[in-house]
């Protein structure tokens, strides 16, 4: 990370805060049945977002999941689109039609959230097939859980798209838990990440945690995409803070490990320190960070909620054309 | 008689039948210390352990799979499949597998294979966990396909569901497993094939299965005021269909109400208003009337996804199109 400019570690930052108090406030609007469905926060495991959003460039393609708010943020979503759409509003990235589950966007090349797990892997292998064909040196992003990775379709994709050498870099966000079910109990071989030596591709294990290893990684399997040698896999090891969603207490999981990973894993607080210790940022540019996503995100809620619902003689027109 | 929630007379069906057979096993995705997505299976991984309760990776196609295999080898499995959504991943499994295995065979194998899983819209869940999808089992022969709608059925089914000797598909509704209905203590099961009558009436026939019942019933509460009898039908499972009680009942009213939540197109609704234009066209004194989802995918919106389904209001709606009082 020597090579990055001052300014662009900044921006990581203000990235990592953003996610943070999005899906902070996420959980309070579904907590108040303001947003309701299913809304699964990514708190704890923001680096992995902004890392690998912060290794590609505008131009590259991202695929997301079902816990994919954080990947959106990364890649420069609006935050009012997003927040409409969480509202179910007609203002909202899906006009309202997809909510937390399938937020998507053409200008910003993120390709959909996901509501079955593993459903955006064998996509990822086409926009790679696109990438390739197209010959422009674009790269695609597949974003996965480690539940994820023991369903056929991770082991189909990732066989295809190294047969093919497609730019497709896959980067597991192992959080320990899939639903209730520990990845210590459900991958079979030690780590997500040795899996790769089955496809022949580079496979990292990393601390995803740790913003910096996340961003020096995607961009080294990002380079190696462009330059024709195909896909790696990433096994970005983090932890998810809370229950599968906001209702779940998550009383399976094991306190100690927790509040270890709440208490020095803390993903957007050690890369504060970070920057701090390297005098880059102070006490009161943080303060002003804060201050100034915190009117972001009240806007967002504002202007999610001034937003109008859908129309409903609108989507009975349309159904006709389905 | 008491009454008890729908997942808890699931969990009775399952307990009663787990200690009867030692053979029947619970295979599936989050039904260990979380005891199911819907907690139907509440403590069953400490009242059986993990070799009769088998939490499994996220492998949809390998849990049917290994359903199949192991009711080929002896035993009789109930996996699950978290929602109706995601049976898409193990399809081949399903429709090529377990729904031809004895047929193709000649009856050398069989396999006693229940798949629990569960449907519908109505809890702001989206285009991709709140699909009506029983009208793809339904078309494939070899397939038994259940959809109970009250407690007291959804216990007596899945015991019959789990002593068949054929692959069962029990499709529950997301919206029903909190309501409470009675269920008698001692023990009974309810064969496949045979329709209940929910309510009896003289004008109009109401067909109706799984949460639509409920609707249903509430319609016919309404339109009682207005002076219209409705008798309705609940099929309970659509394979076998009880295609009887559903033309007696239309001998008796002369008029048909076919309600689904599955959109019309191609679906259940749709094939049982066929059968009873051939079958009884001379007993109908009015056209027959579907009511039934929009051939939409379902949206986040709760506005448009109530928009995308029938309610009571759409049922008396329809009813008074052929019925005049
Ligand atoms: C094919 C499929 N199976 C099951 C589910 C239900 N489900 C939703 S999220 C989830 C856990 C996913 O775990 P993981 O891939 O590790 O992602 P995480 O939730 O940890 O981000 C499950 C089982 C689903 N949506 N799709
Ligand atoms: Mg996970």
């Amino acid at each position: 990370m020597t090579n990055i400019s001052k300014e662009a570690k900044i921006e990581m930052l203000k990235k990592l805060i953003e996610i943070r108090r999005f899906e902070e406030k996420t959980v309070q609007l579904y907590q108040t049945a303001k947003i309701w469905g299913y809304l699964h926060p990514s708190l704890g495991q923001e680096a992995i977002a902004v890392g690998a959003c912060s290794a590609i460039t505008g131009d590259d393609y991202i695929v997301s999941t079902h816990r994919g708010h954080g990947h959106c943020i990364a890649k420069g979503a609006n935050l009012n689109l997003m927040m409409a759409e969480l509202l179910g509003k007609a203002t909202g990235y899906c006009k309202g039609r997809g909510g937390s589950m399938h937020i998507a966007d053409t200008e910003l090349k993120m390709l959909g959230a996901n509501g079955i797990v593993g459903g955006g892997i064998p996509i990822s292998v086409g926009a790679g097939f696109s990438c390739k064909m197209d010959g422009n040196g674009k790269v695609v992003i597949c974003f996965f859980g480690d539940g994820a990775s023991n369903n056929g379709v991770f082991h189909e994709s990732l066989n295809m798209a190294s047969v093919f050498k497609l730019p497709v870099i896959y980067i597991c966000e192992n959080n320990l838990y899939a639903i209730s079910m520990c990845s210590r109990e459900s991958v079979a071989c030690k780590n997500v990440g040795d899996r790769a030596s089955s496809y022949g591709m580079p496979g990292y294990i990393i601390d995803g945690n740790d913003l910096t290893e996340v961003y020096e990684t995607v961009k080294k399997a990002a380079d190696d995409a462009r330059k024709g040698n195909g896909p790696s896999l990433i096994e970005a090891q983090t932890y998810r803070w809370g229950g599968h969603h906001p209702n779940d207490p998550g009383a399976y999981k094991d306190k100690e490990e927790a509040d270890y990973y709440k208490k020095e894993k803390d993903p957007v607080v050690n890369f504060k320190k970070k920057l701090m210790a390297e005098g880059i940022i102070t006490d009161r540019d943080i303060d002003k960070f804060e201050d100034e996503i915190k009117k972001m995100i009240d806007d967002s809620v504002k202007f999610a909620e001034e937003s109008p619902e859908p129309e409903l003689d609108k989507f009975l027109e349309e159904v006709k054309q389905i | 008689m008491r009454e008890i929630e729908y997942r808890e007379a699931i969990r009775e069906a399952v307990i009663e039948e787990m200690d009867s057979d030692e053979k029947v096993f619970l295979i599936g995705e989050d039904i260990g210390v979380y005891g199911g997505a819907f907690r139907a299976y509440k403590g069953l991984i400490d009242k059986y352990g993990p070799e009769r309760v088998i939490n499994t990776p996220i492998s949809e196609a390998a849990i049917i799979g290994a359903g199949i295999g192991a009711a080929l080898t002896g035993y009789r499995p109930i996996a699950e499949i978290m929602f109706i959504d995601f049976t898409t991943l193990t399809m081949d499994q399903i429709v090529n597998q377990a729904a031809k295995i004895r047929y193709m065979t000649g009856d050398s194998l069989n396999v006693p294979l229940v798949i629990r899983t569960q449907g519908g819209a109505g809890r702001g869940v989206a285009a991709q966990h709140s699909q009506s999808l029983e009208a793809w089992f339904y078309h494939v022969p070899g397939l038994k396909v259940v959809m109970p709608a009250t407690s007291y059925d959804v216990k007596g089914l899945l015991k019959t569901a789990i002593r068949d000797d054929n692959p069962v598909m029990f499709i529950e509704h997301k919206m029903i497993y909190l309501n409470k209905g009675p269920v008698p203590e001692e023990e009974y099961t309810i064969p496949f094939g045979k329709a209940d009558i929910k309510r009896e009436g003289e004008d109009v026939t109401i067909f109706a299965y799984s949460n639509m019942v409920f609707k249903s019933l509430e319609a016919a509460g309404e339109l009682q005021k207005d002076g219209i009898s409705c008798e309705i039908i609940d099929p309970r499972t659509l394979v076998p269909l009880d295609i009887e009680a559903i033309i007696s009942s239309v001998k008796k009213t002369g008029r048909l109400v076919v309600v689904s939540e599955a959109c019309r197109r191609g679906s259940v609704a749709s094939d049982i208003s066929a059968m009873v234009t051939e079958e009884a066209f001379d007993f109908l004194d009015a056209p027959i009337k579907i009511v039934a989802g929009l051939n939409t995918p379902i949206p986040y919106n709760s506005t448009l996804e109530q928009a995308s389904i029938p309610h009571a209001a759409d049922i008396v709606k329809a009813v008074k199109e052929i019925v005049k009082k």
